[in-house]
């Protein structure tokens, strides 16, 4: 347990420490916020969907939930290049929960940055239906932060370096990120785009947290609940077993 | 203490380490000498669980750092060949994260802290983050922190690259002390003959994954006829040099200097 405290704390003390990054990844999800938001806002209305800042400031807040836990998962490329992961890998502790420190770590960070971008959100226009519904989008956070985190390190297990860095960006998240509905509705989408959003993992998390913040749901906070559980639990299985794999 | 029989690990076809065996005794000092690439690091990566051996067995205080590796890890400490610090962190926070890892009690955690820090001179710099520390700073740091747990075993792969000889000398007066008052056993590589002959009880010279001779210091000089343990060095491992990949300038530079060093 102390061993899963000790690494949560170094995350979160890295990131504390790191204000440049804060305010960096920051400015994407402004900018979607922004330009999108604004940008795209008339013509949603015009189109009858009322208020496009109301249904997109859930997407850019799973946006950056997602971006900032798969990046915490990948900074294990770091630490392996940058040695300190042999040092926990030495130590008397399984691998099982020196990841699920990282993990756990990792996610809580992306937590605090999605709570960080919904407090924006709110000074640009957006209201949550409910006050009640932001303790439940926090748990929808949480999960995807946790879904998230448990794949970058289950991919960054399996890379040597940072060549690979780039490829999981265009090829795994930039997709896992457009396809998710965060920006659109799901309502209406050509057959095959409607079949590969419900198998991305990232429309249920969107889908929670608007379930949560504006009372809209395509499949349902529940069915929302469920997938993300299970497959948290499947990736976090599978991360663990590649983390323990790792030979240096 | 330390145990390898047969000990074997190819990467593809390279055998990085050869059916290699060796035994040291509880609170003896081996040194593990060869040039570059012959490798010292690949065995001490095996004995640590960082690798899984191809073949061959590995105990560490009785315990195979394969199948027991949690018993093994407790029982070894270590200073890597290169950084393993979290330079974000202060140097007290990379003592206290080590300390929590092997479960030493929190009090007893910031008294060895505190003593190991004073000791290695970097107490007044404790809350410093390391990434502004020099490199011998940033060593002794390492070496601090393979100590904080009392292990049995300290594993030390090249110690002393980059320390001034102030610093070295420190480190090995440490060491020494810390072997004759604790009997913890040591296992070291070095590239500086003269360390290795000043702490070490026993060597074991490897080369291409072989060792090539194992004794006291005064054993392999006498054996090769050397005054010196760097000649005897030489004589067992040849003159040329071993980057792992060198290049036809290189290869040349080599041919010259074994030709000047027959006549």
């Amino acid at each position: 347990m102390n061993a899963i405290y000790i690494l949560w704390l170094r995350q979160l003390k890295r990131y504390v420490r790191s204000r440049a990054r804060i305010v960096a990844s920051l400015g994407q999800p402004l900018l979607f916020l922004v330009a999108l938001g604004f940008g795209f806002g008339p013509i949603f209305r015009r189109a009858g969907q009322g208020n496009y800042i109301q249904f997109l400031a859930p997407g850019v807040i799973g946006m950056t939930v997602l971006f900032t836990s798969v990046f915490s998962g990948v900074e294990l490329i770091w630490d392996r290049q940058f040695g300190f992961l042999k040092e926990t890998l030495v130590a008397p502790v399984p691998r099982i929960l020196i990841m699920i420190g990282r993990t756990l770590g990792g996610a809580t960070v992306a937590v605090i940055q999605g709570l960080i971008v919904l407090v924006i959100c709110m000074l640009a226009g957006f209201r949550p239906g409910a006050l009640g519904g932001v303790p439940a989008s926090l748990g929808f956070m949480a999960l995807i932060a946790i879904l998230f985190t448990a794949l970058g390190t289950a991919v960054a297990s399996a890379l040597d370096d940072f060549q690979g860095f780039q490829l999981v960006m265009n090829f795994l998240v930039m997709p896992i990120f457009f396809l998710s509905g965060a920006l659109f509705p799901l309502l209406g989408l050509p057959k095959a785009m409607s079949v590969v959003a419900s198998l991305d993992p990232l429309s249920y998390g969107v889908d929670g947290l608007r379930a949560s913040l504006i009372g809209l749901a395509h499949f349902g906070a529940a069915t929302d609940l469920a997938v993300l559980s299970v497959l948290s639990a499947i990736l976090l299985g599978i991360g663990g077993y590649l983390f323990s794999q790792i030979q240096l | 203490m330390i145990l390898a029989q047969n000990l074997t690990k190819t990467f593809g076809e390279l055998k990085a380490v050869d059916d290699v065996s060796f035994d040291v005794a509880q609170g003896e000092i081996f040194a593990f000498l060869g040039p570059n690439g012959a490798g010292k690091t690949t065995t001490i990566k095996m004995l640590t669980t960082l690798l899984k051996p191809t073949s061959g067995k590995v105990e560490i205080d009785g315990m195979d750092p394969t199948t027991h590796q949690n018993e093994a890890r407790k029982r070894f400490g270590i200073v890597f060949q290169d950084p393993s610090l979290d330079s974000e962190l202060t140097a007290w926070e990379n003592m206290d994260i080590h300390g929590a890892l092997y479960k030493v009690p929190r009090h007893i955690r910031h008294e060895r802290t505190e003593a190991l820090l004073k000791l290695f001179e970097l107490w007044d710099r404790r809350d410093d983050p390391v990434k502004q520390f020099s490199g011998g700073m940033k060593r002794r740091l390492e070496i601090a922190r393979g100590l904080l747990h009392t292990p049995k075993v300290l594993f030390l792969d090249e110690p002393t690259l980059g320390l001034d000889p102030q610093t070295r000398n420190q480190l090995w007066i440490h060491v020494k002390a810390l072997n004759e008052s604790e009997h913890v056993t040591v296992f070291l590589t070095t590239h500086y003959m003269e360390e290795a002959e000043r702490v070490a009880h026993r060597i074991a010279i490897i080369d291409h994954g072989k060792i090539v001779a194992q004794g006291t210091s005064q054993a392999l000089k006498q054996q090769t006829g050397a005054d010196t343990l760097e000649q005897a060095f030489l004589k067992l491992t040849g003159s040329s040099i071993r980057d792992e990949d060198a290049n036809a300038t290189d290869r040349m530079r080599n041919m010259a200097r074994i030709w000047q060093g027959r006549r």
